[in-house]
C-alpha cells in the first residue's frame, strides 16, 4: 500500500485542511519530512532563498513558483507584458499587429500603466494627452486594495515626481513607496447600475511548456454603492473598489451573498441582454488574456518542477464588453465570506489537488502533467503548449502551401494567430 | 348559450371597441392618410391599395398582434345580459370568498396605518422630492427604519383561506367524497388528468426537441439547438405574436428570449411606453404612499438577499413603485375576480363620492411580490422596457396567483391540479405524507404562488416561464410542483415530519425543470 502524503500548511484555512484530511493525508510540522506544503508567499521566499533554502526532493511539492511575483506584482507584470509585446513585434509575430492608432490589436489588454517614481516623466507626458482622465494609484507590493487611491490632477502625486536625479532606490528609502499608476477604466460595464469585477482562477502546472487550466466557477464582485463616475466621489473607495476586503467595511455589505454573483449568472445576463455572439466573444477574450499574460512571464519564470500555482485573476469588463486585466494574485483568498463561497473554495482546492496530486498519492515532481480529462473537475484546459505544438506541427505538415495567417479581427478563425486546439475551445 | 356567429361578432365588436382611440389606431389612420400621396395608390382601387400598403409596411402585423393581445387578455364575451361580476368570476361562492379576503387585507392595511400613525398617502415636500430624484437609481442604499412595518400577508395566510373554501351546493360532508380526495383543497373544479394533459402539452412530448433538455446533450452536438435558433430568428423577423407564442412552447434560446417575450406580450417599448413610465416615475417622486414601505420591505426581505437577484435591487424599487401608481393596471379588474380596494378621503369614510382606489393600481403587495419582477431583470436592462413587460405579465398571469377564482390558471385550480396529479401518480407518497401531517400542498404552495421565482436557478425559471407564455397558462407550474415531489419521492418516503419533508425540498436550485416535467407527463406509467 502506498504510504500517506505528509502535509504542512502555514495558512490555517478549513477549506485546505478539510481537503487534506478527506484524502487521509497526515499533518506534520514544517521541520519534519513533508510531501505537500501549501504555503504563504512569505514562506515560499524562504524555501527558495539562497541562504535559508533547502533542496526539495522529488517527492515534495509546493503551491507557488519561486518567482511568482513576476506575474503577481503589479509593476513586474506590466514590465513583463510590455517586454513580451516588444519581443513579439521584433519577431514579426502576427500577435503584435497594431491598428491605425498604434494600438495592439491582440495584446492591448492591460490599462495604460506606469511605474512611479521611475516612469514619472513618461506618465506626465501621457497625462497631458488626456488631462481629464482619472488614474488609479496602487502600491506595488500590497494586496486587498490597501493603499489604493484615485487621482485626476498631477499635484496629487507630486510626492512621486522625480525631483533631482533620485532613483527608485532613494525614493523607497525616503518613504516614497513604489507605485504603479494606471488609467482608470471609467466606463465599466454596469449591471443593475452597479460596478463589478471578475475573479477567476487559473492553475498553472508548468510554464515551459506552458500548461494551464481555467476554473469554471469564478464570480463577479459587486460594489455595494452605486457607481458614479463623477470626481466628487473619488474619495469614496467603496464606489470604485470591488475587493471583498474593502467592501466588507461598507454599510451595505450583505452576509448572505457577500456581493458575489456567479459567472454563470453573468453569462445568462449578458447572453439575454446582448446576445450569444458578443457574450462568447467576451469570454474568449478573457481566456485569451490569461494565456497571453502567462506566456508573457513564461520565459522569466523559474520553472521549478516542484511547483504549481493557482492564481486569482482580477478582470474588469468595460461597457463595450472589452475585458481588461487588472491584476493577478498569487494567494487568492481562501477565506469564505458566505456558504456558497465556502463550497466554491473547497471545490477549487479539491479540483486543484486532484490535478497536481493524482489519486492523492505522494507527489512525484517528475509527473507528466497531463491529467486525464475526468480528473479535471471544474477545471478546463486553457492552454497546453505541448499539445498545441504537436497539433501545429501536424497542421503545418498538412498545409505546407503556406496559408496566410488569419486576417484582422477574425482571430477566432482556425488559422488565426490564436491557438485553437489544445485550448479552452 | 350563444351560437358561434353571434359570439364571433360580439368578440369582434368588443375588440374594435377596445382598440378604438388607442395610439395604434391613430397611427394606422395617419399612415393610411399619408399613403394617399404615394404613386402606387390608385383612386380606382383605393381600398385595396391602402390595405396592401398597410400590409407591406408592417402595420397590418402590428394590428394583428394587438388583436391577438386582446384575445388573450379579455375573457370571451358572454351574453349581453350577464352582470359584470359574472365576467370577473362566474361562481358566487368564489366571489364571496374573494370579497371577504379583500376585506381582511384592507382591514389589516388600515390598522397598520392607524397603529403606526402613517398616512396612506402624502405629498412629498419639495426638498424630499429633489432628494428622491437624485437617488432614483440607488434607492437600495437608503436604510429607513421599517422594523414596524410588516407584510400585509404571506402566502401561508392565503393558503389557509383556500383550504377553507367550500362550495355550498356541493355536499362535502359525505364520507366517500371527502375520503376519495386526500388533498387540502376541497372544491369541485374541473382539472385535467394526465391523458388530457398529454394532449394539451403535446409539444413537450419525448420525441419533440426541447430547450432545457436537447441543448444539454452533446450527441449529436447541438443539432436541435442551432436549428431552433435559426427558426427563432425567423419568427422575430416576421414580428408575429402568435408564431412567437407557439415557438416558445419548445423554449426560447437565451439570446432571443427578451425579444421573443416582448413580441408574445406585444410589449413594444414605444415612445409612448417610455413616456408613460416617466409619468409614473414623476408620480412616485411627488407622492409618498404607505405601500412604498411595503414594497421596500419586501425587496429587502427577498430579492436583496437572493444570490441571483440582489444585483437588481434598485431596478425592483423602480419598477414596483411605478407599478403601484399605474392606473392602467385597473383595466385588468374587468376579468380578475378581485376588486380594487377603496379608501376614503380623510373625514369622509363611507361616502362613495370620496372613495379612491388605493393603491392607485388596485394591487396590495404581499410578502414575495417582488419576485414576480426579479427574473425579468435578467432579460431587460432598460427600466421602461422591464416595466412594460412586467406589467403585461402581471395582467395576463401573475394576478391569478393571489386571487380566488375558478380560472384554470387561478391558484385554486393550480392547487387542485397539483394535488390530483400527485394523488393519481404517487398515491403511496401522498398517503405517507398526509399520515405524518405533511400535506404536500403545505410545501408546494409557496412555489406556485411565485410561479417558482426565487426557488429555481434563473436559467431554469426562464425555461419554465417560456412554457407559461407558450401555452398561455400557469397550469404547467402545478405540473412542475408535482414533478418535483415525484423526483424526490424516494427521500420523501423516508421522512417522518413536515419539517423534514420541507428540508428534503428546501433547495430546488439544482433541478432541471424540463426533464422533470417531460418525464412526469410522458414517461410515467399511469
Amino acid at each position: 500500500m502506498a504510504s500517506k502524503v505528509k502535509w504542512v500548511t502555514d495558512i490555517e484555512k478549513s477549506v485546505l485542511i478539510n481537503n487534506f484530511e478527506k484524502r487521509g493525508w497526515t499533518q506534520v510540522t514544517e521541520g519534519e519530512d513533508w510531501n505537500f506544503y501549501w504555503m504563504s508567499i512569505q514562506t515560499i521566499r524562504n524555501v527558495f532563498s539562497v541562504d535559508t533554502g533547502y533542496r526539495l526532493s522529488d517527492e515534495q511539492m509546493v503551491n507557488h513558483f519561486p518567482n511568482h511575483y513576476e506575474l503577481t506584482r503589479k509593476d513586474l507584470m506590466i514590465k513583463n507584458i510590455k517586454r513580451y509585446r516588444k519581443e513579439m513585434e521584433k519577431e514579426g509575430s502576427p500577435l503584435a499587429e497594431k491598428d491605425e492608432n498604434g494600438k495592439y490589436l491582440y495584446l492591448d489588454f492591460v490599462p495604460v500603466t506606469f511605474m512611479l517614481p521611475a516612469d514619472y516623466n513618461l506618465f506626465v507626458e501621457e497625462f497631458r494627452k488626456s488631462p481629464y482622465s482619472t488614474w488609479i494609484m496602487k502600491p506595488c507590493g500590497k494586496a486587498q486594495g490597501k493603499g489604493i487611491f484615485l487621482i485626476n490632477k498631477l499635484s496629487q502625486i507630486k510626492k512621486w515626481s522625480r525631483d533631482s536625479r533620485t532613483s527608485t532606490f532613494v525614493a523607497a528609502s525616503s518613504g516614497k513607496e513604489a507605485y504603479v499608476i494606471s488609467l482608470y477604466i471609467d466606463n465599466p460595464l454596469l449591471i443593475g447600475g452597479k460596478k463589478f469585477d471578475l475573479r477567476l482562477y487559473v492553475l498553472v502546472t508548468t510554464y515551459r511548456p506552458l500548461k494551464c487550466y481555467m476554473y469554471k466557477l469564478g464570480f463577479c464582485r459587486f460594489c455595494t454603492v452605486k457607481y458614479t463616475p463623477s470626481t466628487s466621489e473619488l474619495d469614496n473607495m467603496f464606489v470604485h473598489l470591488t475587493n471583498v476586503a474593502i467592501q466588507k467595511h461598507g454599510d451595505d455589505y450583505n452576509h448572505v451573498h457577500g456581493g458575489k454573483w456567479t459567472v454563470s449568472n453573468l453569462r445568462l445576463y449578458l447572453e439575454s441582454t446582448r446576445g450569444k455572439e458578443v457574450t462568447s466573444r467576451l469570454f474568449d477574450q478573457i481566456h485569451w488574456i490569461m494565456v497571453q499574460s502567462l506566456k508573457a512571464v513564461a520565459p522569466v519564470m523559474n520553472n521549478d518542477k516542484h511547483c504549481f500555482e493557482c492564481y486569482g485573476y482580477d478582470i474588469i469588463i468595460d461597457d463595450k464588453l472589452k475585458p481588461w486585466l487588472i491584476e493577478v494574485n498569487a494567494s487568492p483568498s481562501l477565506t469564505s465570506s458566505t456558504a456558497n463561497d465556502r463550497i466554491l473554495k473547497y471545490n477549487l482546492i479539491n479540483d486543484t489537488l486532484n490535478i497536481v496530486t493524482p489519486n492523492g498519492d505522494i507527489p512525484d515532481c517528475r509527473w507528466n502533467r497531463s491529467p486525464p480529462r475526468e480528473a479535471l473537475g471544474n477545471y478546463q484546459v486553457l492552454y497546453d503548449e505541448e499539445q498545441a505544438l504537436s497539433e501545429n506541427a501536424e497542421r503545418d505538415l498538412r498545409s505546407r502551401s503556406g496559408q496566410s495567417l488569419g486576417s484582422k479581427g477574425t482571430a477566432r478563425g482556425g488559422t488565426g494567430p490564436r491557438p485553437t486546439a489544445a485550448t479552452w475551445k | 348559450m350563444m351560437d358561434e356567429g353571434t359570439e364571433l361578432s360580439l368578440t369582434i365588436a368588443q375588440i374594435v371597441q377596445r382598440l378604438k382611440g388607442t395610439n395604434l389606431h391613430s397611427q394606422i389612420e395617419r399612415q393610411a392618410k399619408e399613403c394617399l400621396h404615394r404613386p402606387e395608390i390608385k383612386l380606382e382601387s383605393l381600398k385595396d391599395d391602402v390595405r396592401h400598403f398597410l400590409k407591406a409596411s408592417g402595420w397590418e402585423k402590428k394590428l394583428q398582434n394587438a388583436v391577438y393581445r386582446e384575445l388573450h387578455v379579455q375573457p370571451p364575451p358572454c351574453h349581453p345580459a350577464t352582470p359584470p361580476e359574472h365576467t370577473k368570476e362566474p361562481l358566487a361562492y368564489m366571489r364571496k370568498a374573494q370579497a371577504s379576503w379583500e376585506k381582511r387585507i384592507l382591514k389589516s392595511l388600515n390598522s397598520m396605518c392607524t397603529e403606526l400613525g402613517v398616512p396612506l398617502a402624502r405629498k412629498r415636500p419639495a426638498i424630499e422630492q429633489k432628494e428622491l430624484t437624485n437617488k432614483w437609481n440607488e434607492m437600495g442604499t437608503d436604510e429607513p427604519d421599517l422594523s414596524r412595518f410588516r407584510p400585509v400577508y404571506a402566502p401561508k395566510d392565503f393558503l389557509e383561506v383556500l383550504i377553507s373554501l367550500r362550495n355550498p351546493n356541493h355536499d362535502s360532508s359525505e364520507e366517500a367524497s371527502s375520503k376519495s380526495y386526500w388533498g387540502l383543497v376541497q372544491v369541485p373544479l374541473q382539472v385535467r388528468d394526465i391523458p388530457q394533459m398529454r394532449e394539451a402539452y403535446s409539444e413537450l412530448c419525448l420525441t419533440s426537441g426541447q430547450l432545457g433538455i436537447d441543448d444539454l446533450t452533446h450527441v449529436p452536438p447541438d443539432l436541435f439547438e442551432s436549428e431552433h435558433i435559426r427558426i427563432g430568428k425567423k419568427v422575430l423577423s416576421e414580428q408575429d405574436s402568435a408564431a412567437a407564442q407557439q415557438y416558445s412552447r419548445q423554449g426560447c434560446p437565451t439570446g432571443l428570449r427578451a425579444d421573443l417575450w416582448s413580441l408574445i406580450l406585444n410589449s413594444t417599448n414605444s415612445p409612448e411606453d417610455v413616456l408613460h413610465y416617466n409619468q409614473l416615475k414623476a408620480g412616485v417622486i411627488h407622492h409618498d404612499l404607505l405601500v412604498d414601505k411595503l414594497i421596500y420591505k419586501d425587496v429587502k426581505l427577498t430579492a436583496s438577499n437572493d444570490d441571483y437577484y440582489f444585483v437588481f435591487e434598485d431596478y425592483l424599487y423602480q419598477v414596483l413603485l411605478c407599478f403601484s401608481r399605474d392606473t392602467a393596471v385597473l383595466d385588468h379588474f374587468s376579468y380578475n375576480s378581485a376588486t380594487p380596494p377603496k379608501s376614503y378621503i380623510q373625514g369622509r369614510v363611507g361616502e362613495e363620492e370620496f372613495a379612491v382606489v388605493y393603491p392607485p393600481n388596485g394591487v396590495i403587495p404581499f410578502h414575495g411580490f417582488s419576485m414576480y419582477v426579479a427574473p425579468l431583470c435578467f432579460l431587460y436592462n432598460e427600466p421602461s422596457k422591464l416595466y412594460a413587460v412586467f406589467r403585461e405579465m402581471y395582467v395576463r398571469y401573475f394576478f391569478r396567483l393571489h386571487s380566488i377564482s375558478s380560472s384554470a390558471s387561478g391558484i385554486v385550480s393550480l392547487c387542485l391540479q397539483f394535488e390530483r396529479l400527485l394523488q393519481t401518480h404517487l398515491p403511496q407518497l401522498f398517503y405517507h405524507l398526509r399520515e405524518i401531517g405533511a400535506q404536500p400542498l403545505r410545501v408546494a404552495f409557496k412555489w406556485m404562488v411565485r410561479a417558482f421565482s426565487g426557488y429555481l436557478s434563473t436559467d431554469q425559471l426562464l425555461l419554465l416561464w417560456d412554457r407559461v407564455l407558450g401555452y398561455d397558462s400557469l397550469e404547467i407550474v402545478a405540473v412542475l410542483a408535482a414533478a418535483v415531489f415525484a423526483f424526490r419521492a424516494e427521500n420523501l418516503m423516508e421522512v417522518t415530519s413536515l419539517a423534514s419533508a420541507e428540508a428534503v425540498l428546501a433547495d430546488l436550485s439544482t433541478l432541471k425543470v424540463m426533464p422533470l416535467i417531460q418525464i412526469f407527463l410522458f414517461a410515467t406509467v399511469i
